[in-house]
């Protein structure tokens, strides 16, 4: 795109941008070392996952800031506008991402040694590997502004749901195969809620992507996967 | 894009229930050889405000002049095309320009009071255009006064000399004089540009309120002030229409790329 006549401008929207990229690098290596240290029952990797949350936390708050500056100093319209719109809502989600992954180290180090059903973890493993991708892919899509690679990840979300679907049946076999199962496997199944939220999240931002480059929005409702819950309103399906 | 969209402001719920005050189709204008204004087709919406914005030179001014036959003062300036008012061709020959004038009121940039009094710079354009009683020509000073918002702070000094009052005032005092002799439609050629930010924020509360009554165009070069007090807005560019749109949609998500690069100041 032509510079702006102000180059300082430029500079400020460049800046928001790279923070944005370090934010998502952080964020996605996050998720990716909280399962290993939750499969691997690795504590130190969990305590490191833990403790770069701050890091993450500090740069939404210097995004948001130096977004807002922008916005008093220079009135920006339309692009630039949905640029620093934009930026403001990329990183409050990869500020949550950064929490779930925080929140899925903390109770790898709570179940590290009770690791019972080593299997169960093998399907929350998957799920995190998709995770993962739609979290690559939805970050090149913004670094690139590629709106169709960002529809892509924004359909794809209902992989995830449909996989979480069917770990949460798999952990409910397990707690009821065996009673001393159920602290670690709920322990788990709050893991896969955090994985499926983060695959939210990766939507959310191919949503802003998607509005960032058209100026319009995605629909509202996303494509859904197949598979809901067996679980009846009143309880009577479960397998 | 193709004319049909270029031209029709892409609508709003609130925008369908108005009808166009002023229709103005192809419209070409002409400073002697050179074209100034090409093929412009826009309407101007009834009870709104339509802002004009675009670099220096790209015909805003020229078409608001158009709007209310200023050209007709200067030899050598022609306008080929149709501008509908209320459906009549205000372009034709032998239309009565005072009662043109009348009906369409302007407000220039640099606040232009008569030299005579407070009082007077609004009765002399009621004078000239009706007969009424003394008690009725105070009323309407008084009104026009108020609905300039500057009632209050000329009342006690009527017969002061508009030329003592401060920049802001003498700009009110002139919206003053439009308003007085009840237009129909009002042209704003950049009426802020000479003015504080709180002289600028009472004309803008101004303009919001008289959009009620009246159909507003104003030409401003401040991308915020357009974005602040118009519901459709209009590009220009080297003399042509590029956008023209609801406002919402022009400061967010622009269509064109020249829009998005002069309202993002990438522009030259």
């Amino acid at each position: 795109m032509v510079n702006h006549t102000v180059r300082s401008y430029d500079k400020d929207l460049d800046a928001l941008e790279r923070r944005i990229a370090e934010m998502g690098g952080i964020a996605e290596k996050m998720v990716i070392d909280a399962m290993d240290a939750l499969s691997q029952a690795d504590t130190a990797l969990a305590n490191q996952v833990i403790t770069t949350d701050p890091r993450l936390d500090a740069l939404q708050r210097k995004i948001e800031e130096e977004a807002i500056l922008t916005i008093a100093r220079r009135q920006p319209m339309a692009i630039d506008l949905r640029e620093i719109v934009g930026a403001i809502r990329v990183a409050g989600d990869l500020e949550r991402v950064g929490d779930l992954a925080k929140n899925i180290a903390k109770r790898s180090l709570k179940i590290g040694i009770e690791a019972r059903v080593p299997r169960a973890i093998v399907g929350l493993r998957h799920m995190n590997d998709v995770a993962t991708e739609l979290m690559k892919d939805v970050l090149d899509a913004y670094a690139q502004r590629d709106t169709e690679r960002a529809r892509a990840v924004w359909e794809r979300d209902a992989e995830l749901d449909a996989l979480e679907d069917s770990v949460f049946r798999d952990l409910l076999t397990h707690m009821m195969e065996d009673p001393r199962n159920i602290s670690f496997c709920a322990h788990l199944l709050f893991c896969s809620k955090n994985v499926e939220r983060i695959g939210d999240h990766a939507t959310n931002i191919a949503e802003t992507v998607f509005y960032l480059v058209t100026g319009e929005a995605l629909p509202v409702e996303r494509p859904k996967g197949p598979h809901e819950y067996d679980v009846h309103p009143t309880g009577t399906e479960i397998p | 894009m193709n004319d049909a969209q270029l031209h029709t402001p892409r609508s709003t719920p609130a925008a369908e229930e108005t009808t166009d005050k002023v229709v103005i189709r192809g419209l070409d204008f002409f400073y002697g050889q050179s074209k100034a204004l090409k093929d412009v087709t826009l309407s101007l919406r009834a009870g709104k405000v339509t802002a004009f914005i675009g670099p220096s030179g790209c015909g805003k001014s020229t078409l608001l002049r158009v709007l209310n036959r200023m050209y007709d003062l200067y030899p050598g300036q022609r306008a080929e095309g149709e501008v509908l008012l209320d459906g009549e061709n205000i372009l034709a020959p032998g239309l009565d320009l005072n009662l043109l004038r009348a009906r369409v009121g302007m407000v220039f940039q640099k606040p232009t009071p008569f030299p005579m009094s407070i009082y007077d710079n609004i009765a002399f354009g009621i004078r000239l255009y009706e007969r009424i009683p003394k008690s009725e020509l105070d009323g309407r000073v008084e009104s026009s006064l108020k609905r300039s918002a500057l009632w209050g702070e000329v009342k006690d000094k009527l017969s002061a000399s508009g030329l003592s009052l401060s920049g802001g005032q003498q700009q009110r005092l002139c919206i003053a004089r439009t308003v007085a002799i009840s237009p129909e439609v009002i042209l704003f050629d950049e009426p802020c540009s000479a003015l504080d930010p709180i002289s600028t924020a009472k004309v803008e509360e101004l303009i919001d309120e008289l959009a009620d009554a009246y159909t507003i165009a104003i030409v401003t070069h401040n991308m915020q002030q357009a974005a602040r007090v118009s519901q459709f807005t209009a590009f220009m560019y080297l003399g042509e229409m590029v956008e023209f749109a609801e406002t919402g949609a022009v400061f967010t998500s622009p269509r064109d790329k020249r829009t998005q690069d002069y309202i993002t100041g990438r522009f030259g």
